[in-house]
């Protein structure tokens, strides 16, 4: 019994001691991050490689999630009369709340454990630590440049996912089941909000590129320096990352759109 | 050119992994333009000792001093300053995988210098020409051997032109004639450089021949040091052993285990 207690009180102080190195982590970093604006090209490079990465898949899953939606949501609204509203619908779904969040969930496996994996096998291959014996900053150097990269793909990945959800949407509703294509665009136009739905949502998506991006570099920097422990910072990033973004998901959509009724 | 102070100074150093103790009250002085080979058997610390020297790690006690600045007392800022003087060539290497072999040696040339391309090219291919890699200059660190890798990072190594050099096991993985070029390369950038070499091995022969000081290490001790002629003519049983190579002695061969009659014997733990 006490030794159950003790195990978890050791494993809470753990738990609380990784926090607080992840945290002074963060804040070297973002010290490092204006010294960016001098070299764009390390972090155009990561946009690059990040989104290069994570495009496919996120393409493919933003055409089927608009498409499964066009098709669910019309069974349900043919009842109330409601189809014609449709585009609308399926847009403010996407927008507000699927593409944030399940871009940023197949970002956190596709692109966050990739981060996480290069990041610890630099280290576990002493390239973090020849590059500081050569007087180079790894946290600015490497650590700094992928954040910014993560940050600012996430949206833009977001973005591409409700547009190609939505067109998927379209195709469905216009093609299979009949929506008037006119009204599916006119609709939607009518009530979709620029500030409240769209930037909202975006507001979303860098969040969660910020936390997934934290996420992974720090698990990486972090990572016991062997090929098991990469392995381990991996699966750590995607099961820690992926939490927090859905936990995070709760609170902010709590406090966007939670007092209009 | 008179200045007789040793480069790195280093008093009553005392380090230990949580619990293990791995140098316990180590003096050592590296004369200005020598070559210091610093010797002893496997698992002795010898690459710990580089890293203290390179500010990586923190002694529990003593200082090192470099060019009379102390290593483990420095800003975060003045230690960087440091670094961009000092040259250290990995036991592995070390390359940056993602960037091909120029890039790899081009890289402190960039993160820390303003030259022109053109410039940054031509001493790349200096340096590389020195290591005899300058045709494998476009090939990927993937695709070099060991010891090609190794000849690479030197290469990077002393990009900046370093006061300091600091060598972990730069023989081992070399044949016999990249081996006889390194030995020379090392001595020769030494003395037209005019820099401080520190080069750790246990390839007794290879480094007696071109160092000018030994200092032998061993369980966390200097055991002995002198000119490689002094320590050859020693009566030091352990020094004999060490430097011959013989499998019988004081120098122990085993990382420290119970007595293995014993453990062979003992049932296993449920
Ligand atoms: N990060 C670490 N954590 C704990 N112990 C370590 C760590 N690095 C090294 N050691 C221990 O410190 C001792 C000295 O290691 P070091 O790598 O300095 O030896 P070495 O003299 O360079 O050996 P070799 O000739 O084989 O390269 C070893 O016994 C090793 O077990
Ligand atoms: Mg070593």
């Amino acid at each position: 019994m006490i030794d159950t207690l003790q195990q978890l009180g050791a494993w809470a102080l753990q738990r609380l001691e990784r926090l607080g190195r992840s945290h002074l982590f963060i804040l070297r970093v973002v010290v490092g991050l204006p010294e960016l604006l001098a070299r764009p090209g390390l972090v155009v490079q990561q946009i690059f490689a990040i989104g290069v990465l994570s495009l496919p898949i996120i393409l493919v899953a933003g055409l089927f999630v608009g498409m499964v939606l066009a098709l669910q949501l019309y069974n349900t609204m043919v009842n109330f009369g409601a189809e014609q509203s449709l585009g609308p619908v399926v847009a403010l779904s996407l927008v507000r709340e699927l593409g944030p969040v399940v871009t940023a969930l197949l970002f956190a496996g596709r692109a966050g454990s990739a981060l996480a994996a290069e990041i610890g096998l630099m280290k576990a291959t002493e390239q973090l630590s020849s590059m500081e014996m050569m007087a180079v900053d790894p946290l600015r150097r490497i650590i700094a440049p992928r954040l910014a990269g993560g940050i600012l793909a996430m949206p833009l990945l977001a973005a591409m996912f409700s547009a190609i959800g939505i067109s998927g949407g379209f195709v469905v509703a216009t093609g299979l089941l009949g929506v008037d294509s006119n009204a599916y665009w006119s609709q939607m136009q009518a009530n979709v909000d620029l500030f409240d739905d769209v930037i909202n949502g975006v507001i979303k998506s860098v969040v969660f590129g910020m936390v997934v991006t934290w996420i992974a570099v720090f698990e990486g920097f972090d990572a016991i320096p062997t090929s098991e422990g990469v392995a381990r910072a991996t699966t750590r990033t995607v099961v820690n990352s992926s939490l927090a973004v859905l936990g995070l998901d709760f609170i902010l959509t709590a406090l966007m759109f939670g007092d209009n009724g | 050119m008179l200045d007789e102070t040793p480069l790195v100074e280093i008093r009553g150093l005392r380090f230990g992994y949580a619990g293990r103790t791995i140098f316990d009250g180590v003096d050592i002085d590296i004369q200005r333009g020598k070559v210091t080979a610093i010797m002893g058997p496997s698992g002795t610390g010898k690459t710990t000792l580089l890293r203290l020297i390179g500010g990586q790690e923190r002694p529990d006690a003593g200082t090192i001093r470099i060019d009379g600045a102390n290593v483990p007392a420095l800003s975060r800022r003045k230690l960087f300053e440091l670094r961009k003087r000092m040259g250290m060539l990995f036991q592995s290497g070390a390359l940056l995988t993602d960037l091909n072999v120029f890039e790899n040696v081009a890289f402190p040339l960039r993160e820390h210098t303003e030259l022109p391309e053109i410039m940054i090219r031509d001493l790349v291919l200096i340096k590389l020409e020195a290591v005899g890699l300058r045709g494998a200059r476009e090939l990927m660190p993937s695709a070099l051997s060991g010891g090609m890798a190794r000849r690479v990072a030197l290469a990077r190594a002393i990009a900046l032109d370093p006061m300091l050099m600091m060598y972990d096991e730069p023989f081992s993985g070399q044949d016999p004639i990249s081996m006889g070029v390194l030995v020379k390369l090392i001595r020769e950038l030494n003395d037209a450089l005019g820099m401080t070499t520190i080069i750790v091995s246990h390839d007794v022969n290879e480094t007696a021949g071109i160092a000018d000081y030994l200092y032998l290490l061993s369980e966390g001790r200097v055991v002995e040091h002198g000119t490689p002629k002094r320590l050859q003519e020693s009566g030091s049983e352990w020094t004999r052993q060490f430097l011959e190579g013989l499998p019988d002695g004081p120098v122990p061969f085993h990382y420290p285990a119970p007595d293995f009659a014993r453990e062979l014997l003992e049932l296993p733990s449920p």
